[in-house]
């Protein structure tokens, strides 16, 4: 097989790339803020927020259990929603991937970019 | 292949014991013990056996060749994570401290938020075997894998003096073996599956140990609830009316707690406080944490044995679900063992509460007196030792990777070395990082190391994780960058840690004693004038405070003469027990200084490569079949 290096800098000027990029890190850092964010609320919330915590919700389940328990729920719900949007993610990196393919059988109508 | 001796030995090391003295076990039940340890030994080494034909190239030794799938691979990652610290240590935390137990295991699975969305896929489309791999991409090569090496066996050998004294003192406290016999067999035992099978025995051993962890969870929490019921509010109002945990808080609040009725003692064993009392401390170790775990080199290493982004995705989730759940599970196995076994007596097994799920598995299956009960302890202690020589084996293995690729085949031979060679060098590192471990592990004898844990994530977190970061996602990043961050990170965090309240400083030790001395002697004297008690009450407490005293005076004499600390300080310079809230900030500091004074053509010319590469896989070979 014909092993010659992809056009790394026409791929990463290629406006398919560029919006991957633009729409997959706009979402992984904002999903990273909030989950971390989220979490912070936890140790925070117990030390200095201490009263919230203590409110009894069902019998002697209180609010500090049931929000420490959320911060599971929270964690599974991220890397669920992630899972889903991944794949567009897969579905855009594929497609560029196989123009790859197509212009190198077809060197001819390589185009830069 | 010598699979027979291999078993053989390892028989023979689980047999060796029984000349050491019980404890958690009783005497009478030592071959039956024996026996679950050699069972379950025995099926780790079958896998061994089978795996080490499969092992033929180096990339089959250090990442199975890429042939384990997304599913097992979660398992792995589970089994490579719930070190006997998580299994043992937060179900103690939580007997012993109710909330802030549970609130201390959250940040250990949020950690693996960062790892799914900024590090996982990346790293499997850059890297091939080490962390190094990832960094010798657009840097220069020989300088950053020497560095980042000399970081990832630093910050294993910080995690393995840990988990192989932790282990000693375990295996002899289930048991009763020997610490030096038990820090040997873990050494040997998990030698063996590192040398033989490489990473494939090393994730069949983690997938094996995870499935037992879980599988032996969630029947003890199945037990807990068949006789309190179901997780709901009922099962509370039992943990909440239950006089062991009532004792457990009243003595905790000592005099803060003495207008509480017995209702608001239980219930304030559900609200936090009762352990975590420095929130800035917290956060530090919340940050160490949620950037560390994605420094760790036996973690990252575990996605170079998928095949491709997507199934290092599924992996991770999978390691989620497991860890999440098993850190919800974990909850009831700590109130269970509180309301069942009684923080008093898992207090007397072991002061941190590491005994309190063994305990629980003696209990529901009866009591220390039955067949049952002593099956289920056996269990659950074979499971905890196979924890901890699962975990040495994954850090043994990502140490001796970074030391024969980057060091010896990256650094010394330029990448000049056949395959053969690599493999055989890899197996040679390992023997070395693995005879080290055990060396390590013996004259450590006695030492807190706990402390150690937090300082390898401190570590991972501030010279490895900024770094790791910054080469994948900023343009800029450059070899300066990477070495100023992985010395700068490194340097501070373990500087930090050697000025912190976690070193002994024999000054304030002696203090604490001394008042715990005149206390207890002002104690004596009031006991001997209180009429109000009854004269058994009172000889009981006089001789608690007695026992006391003597403790207490045996620590003195224990402290000598000496006045200060490691590092010459009479008192803690830095007040945090982990460094990271310091630590991190620096590490990242440093790689954006180091990037920005210092121009490197290559790290730019190769930045978009890197760049479509991490985002879309493209350019990464495939995996080899198995």
């Amino acid at each position: 097989m014909p092993e010659s290096s992809p056009p790394w800098a026409a791929l990463a000027a290629a406006p398919a790339f560029r919006q991957l990029q633009a729409r997959k890190s706009r979402f992984l850092w904002s999903l990273l803020g909030f989950s971390v964010v989220f979490y912070f609320l936890l140790p925070t919330g117990a030390a200095w927020f201490g009263e919230w915590f203590v409110i009894k919700v069902v019998g002697p389940v209180n609010a500090g259990l049931l929000f420490a328990l959320s911060q599971f729920l929270v964690a599974w719900g991220v890397a669920w929603w992630y899972a889903r949007r991944a794949s567009e993610f897969d579905r855009i990196a594929g497609e560029l991937a196989s123009t790859l393919e197509v212009d190198r059988q077809h060197p001819e109508q390589e185009q830069s970019s | 292949m010598s699979g027979g001796r291999i078993l053989a030995a390892g028989l023979a090391l689980a047999l060796l014991a029984p000349a050491a003295s019980a404890q958690t076990v009783g005497e009478e039940w030592r071959s039956l013990t024996f026996s679950v340890f050699a069972l379950i030994i025995a099926l780790t080494m079958y896998v061994t056996w089978r795996a080490a034909s499969k092992v033929r190239t180096s990339a089959d030794f250090y990442a199975a060749g890429s042939g384990v799938s997304g599913l097992q691979n979660g398992w792995a990652i589970a089994g490579d994570y719930l070190s006997a610290a998580s299994f043992l240590g937060i179900a103690g935390l939580i007997s012993l401290y109710g909330y802030d137990g549970f609130m201390y295991s959250v940040g250990w699975l949020v950690a693996y938020v960062t790892v799914l969305l900024v590090i996982a896929e990346p790293c499997r489309n850059i890297g091939k075997y080490t962390m190094g791999d990832i960094l010798a991409f657009r840097n220069n090569p020989r300088v950053v894998r020497a560095a980042m090496a000399l970081s990832t066996i630093t910050v294993a050998t910080f995690y393995l003096t840990a988990q192989m004294v932790g282990g000693g003192v375990l295996v002899k406290t289930l048991i009763g073996l020997d610490y030096e016999v038990s820090v040997i067999a873990v050494g040997v035992l998990m030698l063996s599956y590192v040398l033989f099978g490489g990473m494939v025995a090393t994730t069949y051993v983690q997938i094996i140990k995870a499935i037992l962890l879980v599988l032996a969870s969630l029947v003890m929490v199945c037990l807990v609830w068949s006789q309190y019921g179901f997780a709901g509010p009922h099962y509370f109002e039992q943990v909440v009316g239950n006089p062991g945990v009532q004792a457990r808080v009243a003595s905790l609040l000592g005099e803060a707690g003495s207008t509480l009725g017995p209702l608001e003692l239980g219930q304030r064993f559900l609200e936090p406080g009762l352990y975590l009392k420095s929130p800035i401390d917290q956060i530090s170790l919340g940050m160490a944490l949620v950037l560390g775990t994605a420094g760790m080199p036996h973690i990252l290493m575990r996605f170079f044995t998928v095949p491709t982004a997507q199934a290092a995705r599924t992996s991770v989730i999978w390691a989620m679900a497991i860890i999440g759940g098993f850190y919800v599970l974990t909850l009831f196995l700590g109130t269970g063992a509180a309301m069942m076994v009684g923080p008093e007596r898992i207090m007397a097994a072991d002061k941190g509460g590491n005994m309190a799920a063994p305990l629980l598995a003696q209990y529901l299956g009866g009591g220390p007196d039955a067949l049952l009960g002593n099956l289920m302890l056996s269990f659950v202690a074979a499971v905890a030792f196979a924890t901890i020589v699962a975990v040495v084996a994954g850090l043994v293995l990502a140490a001796a990777s970074a030391m024969s690729h980057d060091i010896w085949v990256g650094v010394i031979k330029g990448d000049q070395a056949t395959d053969a060679e690599e493999t055989r060098a890899a197996r040679i590192c390992s023997l070395i990082v693995g005879a080290v471990a055990i060396t390590i592990g013996i004259l450590a004898q006695g030492q807190n190391v706990a402390h150690l844990v937090a300082l390898a994530f401190a570590v991972a977190a501030s010279a490895n994780l900024p770094v790791i970061l910054l080469t994948l996602y900023w343009r800029r990043c450059n070899t300066a960058g990477c070495i100023a961050g992985l010395v700068v990170g490194a340097a501070s965090a373990v500087g930090l840690l050697l000025v912190s309240p976690n070193m002994s400083y024999p000054l304030q030790q002696r203090a604490v004693q001394e008042e715990i001395i005149a206390t207890q002697t002002a104690r004596m004297t009031s006991l001997e004038q209180d009429s109000t008690l009854t004269i058994e009450a009172r000889v009981q407490a006089l001789a608690a405070a007695g026992a006391a005293t003597a403790q207490a005076r045996a620590e003195l004499d224990r402290l000598g003469t000496a006045t200060t600390s490691l590092v010459g300080l009479a008192a803690p310079w830095f007040p945090l027990r982990n460094p990271g809230l310091v630590s991190i900030p620096l590490g990242f500091l440093a790689v954006f200084l180091g990037s920005l004074l210092y121009r490197d053509p290559r790290a730019e010319a190769k930045w978009q490569e890197l760049h479509v590469r991490a985002n879309t896989g493209i350019g990464r070979s495939a995996a080899s079949a198995h």
